[in-house]
């Protein structure tokens, strides 16, 4: 084209170029930079003002007094926090364990040319579109000691059948893992039912003829080429895990006690009803570095493979 | 295999599968059930039955009460004005985050520069950070900005917490999207903004409907911003469930706590019961990208 029209090639390689091509250019990056700015800044920013603020003096106010890791030396001494850290280890390896075992047992299942598979899977994975507001106000009626689960197992004969473990300060964090397994097991059946329907079915046809039996498909081929999806999940999951709140706020509210507090639960209670700014900040710094040490790497890989 | 299987007269694998399907299709409706008949039955209807009974003589003064005259803590006016708070909340916030979504991820597609797919990363993080460590430097943040406990303020949060789940969103559909579509109208002289909406946003209403299900999902749910960022006029609703059922002045009513929290899941329950697929969509492009 430019080679048969001189005017065209000429006015294109004109020295000045016009102030509307040059916004043009332009438009692209000035079109991203405000919203990108702003996310930044609330990203990074905060993060970094967080940081700042678990340094300083901080208790019922904002105070920028620097006073060097003095929160983090408190957070490591208090018992509270240590009692949070626990509950998030027995929290998070249960929910992460029973999520991942009742969800990829339910897809494999589901798998099995099953006829009414749409209505089941809307039934397993409705949970998720509730808030955990809602599906721990729900939990705590099941799970209440005399009115609940308890007076049906009464009620079908069981008489000595006790079920307190929502006021038991040792068990109420488990009455946390079952609504959060609830909830969660439907999404992960949906990741790994994802996954299966992307496995090439010729490797399993191959497998079938070679006289292999299902189960041993399942464990030797299937699970295995599973393992991006596994390790997606356990992602998922383990940060769905570090920053429970609304859960536990609506099942335990942290109580008995603090006997079901967790890092999310004990940051709010420090930085927004106890008056400790710097420390609630400290505790949300700690919980910031270990979601960070999880899915950077993840994040990284992921890009990386793409390119 | 199944379909030789089928042809045995009475196959144990088979109703070894369905009972355990059906199981756990049990495990999940019960907790629904039981909230429903719950929130039918009056006080003397949950002390003679127990949680799996029906009613008796079911009626909606449970639910009427929860509506307009439940207390939560010292007010008695019911969820009503968390609910239309939360709407007042929740469609600004979904539209607004959703439109720049959409724009960011067609830049980060079809008009990549030096440095943008670096952005893009950075940006991702946001999707997983934890909320906790944003939390005390932008109540400050609303307070400057004259609009702390305001509904104005929760918008603005959702809206740029919500930024990189659409922005990803977006960016990971254009960039299945054929890049000859753009050259083609560049050549045709077409410039930013007119392929933007001639070409590109008339090809998105499969992932807008998924991001716009996404949003909506997650803010009409969200309780941290909620109960840390309202005040006492612009409380969301599930901050009013949480009080509501938390209240403990008086003798509980359980009746009225589940009619509550039906409330409460119902304008997302409708939402995945008719777009279903496209909420299941959006779980699993948050997860799995690409």
């Amino acid at each position: 084209m430019n080679s048969t029209s001189s005017p065209v090639s000429a006015a294109q390689s004109e020295p000045p170029i016009p102030l509307g091509t040059r916004l043009a250019e332009w438009m692209p990056k000035l079109v991203l930079a405000p919203s990108f700015v702003i996310a930044f800044i609330f990203i990074y920013g905060l993060m970094a003002w967080n940081g700042y603020l678990s340094v300083s003096a901080s208790r019922l106010l904002p105070n920028y007094e620097f006073v060097g890791l003095g929160q983090y030396v408190t957070l490591w001494e208090s018992e509270r926090w240590w009692v949070a850290l626990k509950n998030l280890g027995i929290f998070g390896s249960l929910f992460i364990f029973f999520g991942m075992a009742i969800g990829l047992l339910l897809a494999i299942l589901l798998d099995q040319k099953i006829r009414v598979e749409g209505a089941l899977r809307t039934i397993y994975l409705y949970p998720m579109a509730l808030s955990f507001i809602v599906t721990g106000t729900a939990w705590k009626w099941i799970l209440n000691p005399g009115l609940g689960l308890e007076k049906v197992m009464h009620e079908w004969g069981f008489t000595t059948f006790t079920f307190d473990w929502l006021i038991n300060p040792d068990r109420a964090i488990y009455t946390v893992v079952i609504a959060g397994v609830w909830q969660s097991a439907g999404f992960v059946m949906a990741l790994f039912l994802a996954g299966l329907r992307g496995i090439d079915d010729s490797i399993l046809k191959a497998a079938q003829i070679d006289g292999a039996s299902l189960p041993r498909i399942y464990w030797r081929i299937i699970i295995p080429s599973l393992r991006p999806v596994f390790f997606s999940t356990l992602m998922i999951l383990s940060h769905l895990a570090i920053k429970s709140f609304d859960l536990v706020m609506a099942l335990t509210a942290g109580g008995p006690g603090f006997a079901t507090d967790l890092p999310a639960t004990f940051m709010y209670t420090m930085a927004f009803s106890r008056g400790q700014i710097g420390l609630g900040a400290a505790s949300a710094t700690i919980m910031l570095a270990t979601v960070a040490a999880i899915v950077v790497p993840y994040l990284y890989s992921e890009l990386r493979t793409k390119k | 295999m199944s379909a030789a299987s089928t042809a045995r007269p009475f196959d144990w694998h088979r109703v070894a599968l369905w009972s355990v399907l059906l199981l756990f299709a049990l495990f999940f409706l019960v907790p629904m059930y039981v909230m429903l008949t719950t929130s039918l039955k009056d006080m003397a209807q949950i002390r003679d039955g127990n949680l799996l009974s029906l009613p008796t003589a079911p009626g909606f003064e449970a639910w009427s009460k929860a509506w307009s005259h439940a207390c939560t803590g010292v007010d008695c006016s019911g969820l009503r004005p968390f609910f239309i708070n939360s709407v007042l909340m929740v469609v600004p916030a979904v539209l607004v985050s959703t439109l720049i979504g959409a724009v960011n991820g067609y830049v980060l597609s079809k008009w990549r520069f030096p440095g943008s797919e670096m952005m893009f990363a950075l940006m991702l993080f946001g999707v997983f950070m934890p909320m906790q460590v944003v939390l005390l430097p932008m109540s400050q943040i609303l307070g400057w900005l004259g609009i702390a406990s305001s509904i104005w303020g929760l918008i603005l949060v959702h809206v740029i917490a919500g930024l990189p789940s659409t922005t990803l969103f977006f960016r990971n559909y254009y960039v299945g999207l054929p890049d000859e579509l753009v050259k083609a109208a560049m050549l045709d002289g077409a410039g930013f903004w007119r392929i933007f909406w001639r070409i590109v946003l008339p090809l998105s209403t499969p992932i807008t409907v998924v991001t716009l299900i996404w949003q909506f999902t997650n803010i009409w749910n969200d309780f941290l911003y909620g109960i840390v960022f309202s005040g006492a006029g612009s409380k969301p609703v599930t901050v009013g469930l949480n009080n509501l059922a938390n209240t403990t002045t008086m003798v509980k009513e359980y009746n009225v706590d589940m009619a509550a929290a039906m409330i409460a899941a119902l304008p997302t329950l409708l939402v995945y019961i008719v777009a279903g697929k496209y909420f299941v969509r959006g779980l699993t492009a948050g997860a799995v990208k690409g």
